[in-house]
C-alpha cells in the first residue's frame, strides 16, 4: 500500500461560499502540513461548488477536489460517504480534518468506522510529533472538566475540529494552488435515509453565530416569558441576540436553535451577557471563547463566576431592568 | 405492528456535579463517593424515544450496557421505567475502552440479540462526549442510521425522524432495521411508578462475558482500543471576576453599566 500522505480537509459551504469552519480547518491544514513538508487538500462537495474553489486557495489550499452533483446540494451522509469514501481511496491522505458541524458530527464517524480507522472528534488542538509524524490530537471531555491527549498509529488519522478553536489564515489571492476537477459519481440508489423534507425553524432578529453580543438565559430564567421581555429588551438595546443554556431548550421555553454550550450552537462574540446561568461546563464549553464574559447570578458560588470577568450577584430579575435602563441612558448621553 | 427495539445506555458519573469535584489524578478521572453514577442524559433521551414508541405501537425494549462494577439500581431504571430486558456486558476487559472497541463490542451484543427494528443510541456519552459509538455500531451492522432525531414515528416498516439541524429541522424516512441516534427535544425520560420499580427490583440483569459475543479479552476495552490516551489533564484556570456590588440588587445593575463604560465595554 503506498505511504499516506498530506492533509485533506473536508469543506463546507455556506450559501455558495466557504463557511467559516472549512476556512478554519485550512488555517489549522496549512500549518500541519508545512511541518510535514507535505500537501494541503480541500475536498468540496455540492450541486455546483463556483468560487469557493478559488478561495479555499486563497485560504491556504494546495489542492482543492471540487465534486460537483446534485445528490450533493444538501448533506446527506449516503451521498457524501459515496464522495468522501472515494477520495480518500484515491489520494490516501495522511490526516483528514473535518468539521465539528452539523454534517462533521454525522459524517467522520461513520468515515473513521467504514476506513477502519481512528477517530477524535471536537479536538481543540492539533500539532504533529515530529518523531512518528502522528498528528497529537487534543480534545475536551467529561463536559469540559478535563482534556484529554489522543494519539492513533491507524492512518489516515481522522479528527474533526471545534468550530472557532482554530484561526483562519488571512484571505490571500496570490496564493497559488491547483483546482483538480474531479469527477465522482454518487449512486442515489444508495441513500437509504430519504430526506422528506427540510424545515427552517430560524429565530427572528440577529442570527446568534453573527451577533456582537450575546444575552444568554439559563434555568433559573424559569420560563419562557422572561426571554421575550427581560432578556430581549437588553439585547435589543445592545443590538444584539438571546441565547440560551440547555434546560431551557429542553424546556421548551427558546426553540433549540438558540442553544448554546457542548452539544449546541459554539459562539464567540465581543460580549455575552449570562443572566441566571450556573455555567456548567457543558455550557462553557460553548461559550468561553467570548472576549469579554459577565455574569448575573443569585448564587455568588455559581461556576459561571469562575469563567466571567465582571459579575453581579443578585436575583436577575431586579438586576436585570437596573441594569438595562442604567445602560439606555449612558448610551443615550 | 409492535417494534422490537434496543436501547444502548452507559453508566456515567454524574455530568451535573459541580465542576469543582472533578479531578484528575495520575492520568484518571476521579470523583467522590458522594457523586453518584447515572444513566448518561443522552441514552435517557433514547429510552424515552423508546418507550414513546412503546406507548403507541406496543413491543418490546432491551436496555443494553457495556461497562464494568454496574450500580444495580441506577441502571436498572431501564427496566423501572418501562425496559422489558437488561443485558449487562460486565467484566473488567471492557473497562477503558475508545468508541471503536465499544462499538465493536456492542454491535456483537446486537448480532447476538439477532432480532431488532431500532436500535436506539445517545448522541454522546455524558463522560468521554466523544459522540462516535451510535454510527460506529451502524456502520458495523451495514444498517442504515439517522443521527440527531427529537422525533420519532414508525409505521409499515419504517421510522419518520425528525433530524435537528443548525436552523431547524428534517424529516427523514428510513427503512427499519435502522440505527437512532437520539438529542434533547425528545422530552425528559418519564419517571418510574411504583409498579414499574417494583418489577425492576424483581428481574435480573442478563450478563454476558466477552466470550458470550464472541470475542476474547484481548479484542475489547482498554486492549482492544484504536486511539491511544497520552494524557489526561486540567488545563488552569484563573478566577478573575470583578464582583460589582450595590446597595441593593438593582443598584448593583446599575453599577454594573456604569463599569462596563468604564472599562470601555460599550
Amino acid at each position: 500500500m503506498a505511504e499516506n500522505k498530506g492533509i485533506l480537509v473536508c469543506g463546507e459551504l455556506a450559501n455558495g461560499k466557504l463557511a467559516s469552519i472549512t476556512t478554519e480547518l485550512l488555517g489549522c491544514g496549512r500549518k500541519l502540513a508545512d511541518d510535514l513538508k507535505e500537501d494541503l487538500s480541500c475536498l468540496l462537495t455540492s450541486d455546483s461548488v463556483g468560487g469557493a474553489s478559488k478561495e479555499a486557495i486563497a485560504f491556504g489550499a494546495d489542492k482543492v477536489y471540487a465534486v460537483e452533483h446534485p445528490a450533493l446540494k444538501e448533506y446527506q451522509a449516503d451521498s457524501y460517504m459515496q464522495a468522501v469514501e472515494k477520495l480518500v481511496n484515491e489520494i490516501s491522505p495522511r490526516a483528514i480534518l473535518i468539521g465539528q458541524t452539523s454534517m462533521g458530527r454525522d459524517l467522520a464517524p461513520r468515515l473513521a468506522f467504514k476506513l477502519g480507522t481512528s477517530l477524535t472528534t471536537d479536538c481543540l488542538d492539533l500539532s504533529i510529533d515530529p518523531a512518528t509524524k502522528l498528528l497529537i490530537q487534543t480534545r475536551p471531555v467529561y463536559g469540559g472538566n478535563a482534556q484529554a491527549v489522543f494519539t492513533s498509529e491507524l492512518v489516515p488519522q481522522v479528527v474533526t475540529v471545534r468550530t472557532k478553536a482554530m484561526s483562519p489564515l488571512g484571505h490571500d489571492d496570490s496564493r497559488k494552488g491547483e483546482v483538480v476537477p474531479t469527477k465522482i459519481d454518487i449512486d442515489t440508489s444508495k441513500v437509504r435515509a430519504k430526506i422528506l423534507e427540510t424545515v427552517k425553524e430560524e429565530a427572528v432578529g440577529i442570527k446568534l453565530e453573527d451577533a456582537p453580543v450575546i444575552v444568554c438565559g439559563g434555568r433559573g430564567i424559569g420560563g419562557s416569558e422572561p426571554f421575550q421581555t427581560t432578556l430581549k429588551e437588553l439585547a435589543d438595546l445592545l443590538h444584539g441576540a438571546v441565547g440560551a443554556s440547555r434546560p431551557p431548550a429542553d424546556n421548551g421555553w427558546v426553540p433549540e436553535a438558540v442553544h448554546i454550550g457542548l452539544t449546541g450552537k459554539i459562539v464567540a462574540p465581543d460580549i455575552y451577557i449570562a443572566i441566571a446561568v450556573s455555567g456548567a461546563s457543558q455550557h462553557t464549553a460553548g461559550c468561553s471563547g467570548s472576549k469579554h464574559i459577565i455574569a448575573i447570578n443569585k448564587d455568588p458560588e455559581a461556576n459561571i463566576f469562575r469563567e466571567a470577568e465582571f459579575g453581579v450577584v443578585g436575583k436577575y430579575e431586579e438586576v436585570v431592568p437596573a441594569f438595562t435602563n442604567k445602560l439606555k441612558e449612558l448610551l443615550a448621553g | 405492528m409492535p417494534v422490537n427495539m434496543i436501547v444502548c445506555c452507559k453508566q456515567v458519573p454524574d455530568p451535573e456535579a459541580p465542576p469543582a469535584v472533578f479531578k484528575v489524578v495520575n492520568n484518571q478521572m476521579t470523583l467522590p463517593p458522594d457523586v453518584k453514577p447515572v444513566i448518561g442524559q443522552y441514552e435517557e433521551f433514547a429510552l424515552e424515544a423508546a418507550l414513546k414508541i412503546k406507548d403507541t405501537a406496543g413491543g418490546k425494549i432491551t436496555a443494553l450496557s457495556l461497562g464494568n462494577n454496574f450500580v444495580r439500581d441506577v441502571i436498572k431504571k431501564a427496566l423501572a421505567v418501562g425496559g422489558d430486558e437488561l443485558i449487562l456486558m460486565e467484566d473488567e476487559a471492557f473497562e477503558g475502552g475508545d468508541s471503536w472497541s465499544t462499538a465493536n463490542a456492542l454491535a456483537m451484543a446486537i448480532k447476538k440479540i439477532g432480532e431488532y427494528d431500532i436500535i436506539f443510541c445517545g448522541r454522546q456519552s455524558s463522560d468521554w462526549d466523544a459522540g462516535q459509538v451510535g454510527l460506529g455500531i451502524a456502520e458495523i451492522l451495514g444498517i442504515p442510521a439517522v443521527t440527531l432525531a427529537r422525533k420519532v414515528e414508525v409505521t409499515d416498516g419504517k421510522a419518520k425522524v425528525e433530524r435537528v439541524i443548525p436552523d431547524g429541522y428534517q424529516v427523514v424516512e428510513v427503512t427499519l432495521p435502522a440505527l437512532i441516534i437520539v438529542t434533547s427535544g425528545i422530552g425528559a425520560l418519564r419517571y418510574p411508578n411504583l409498579k414499574g420499580i417494583m418489577a425492576a427490583g424483581k428481574k435480573q440483569p442478563i450478563i454476558w462475558k466477552p466470550a458470550d459475543i464472541g470475542l476474547e479479552p484481548s479484542q475489547v476495552g482498554a486492549a482492544g482500543r484504536r486511539s491511544k490516551l497520552d494524557k489526561l489533564f486540567q488545563p488552569v484556570k484563573e478566577a478573575k471576576c470583578e464582583i460589582i456590588e450595590g446597595e441593593t440588587p438593582a443598584e448593583a445593575g446599575a453599577n454594573l453599566a456604569v463599569r462596563l463604560k468604564e472599562a470601555k465595554l460599550l
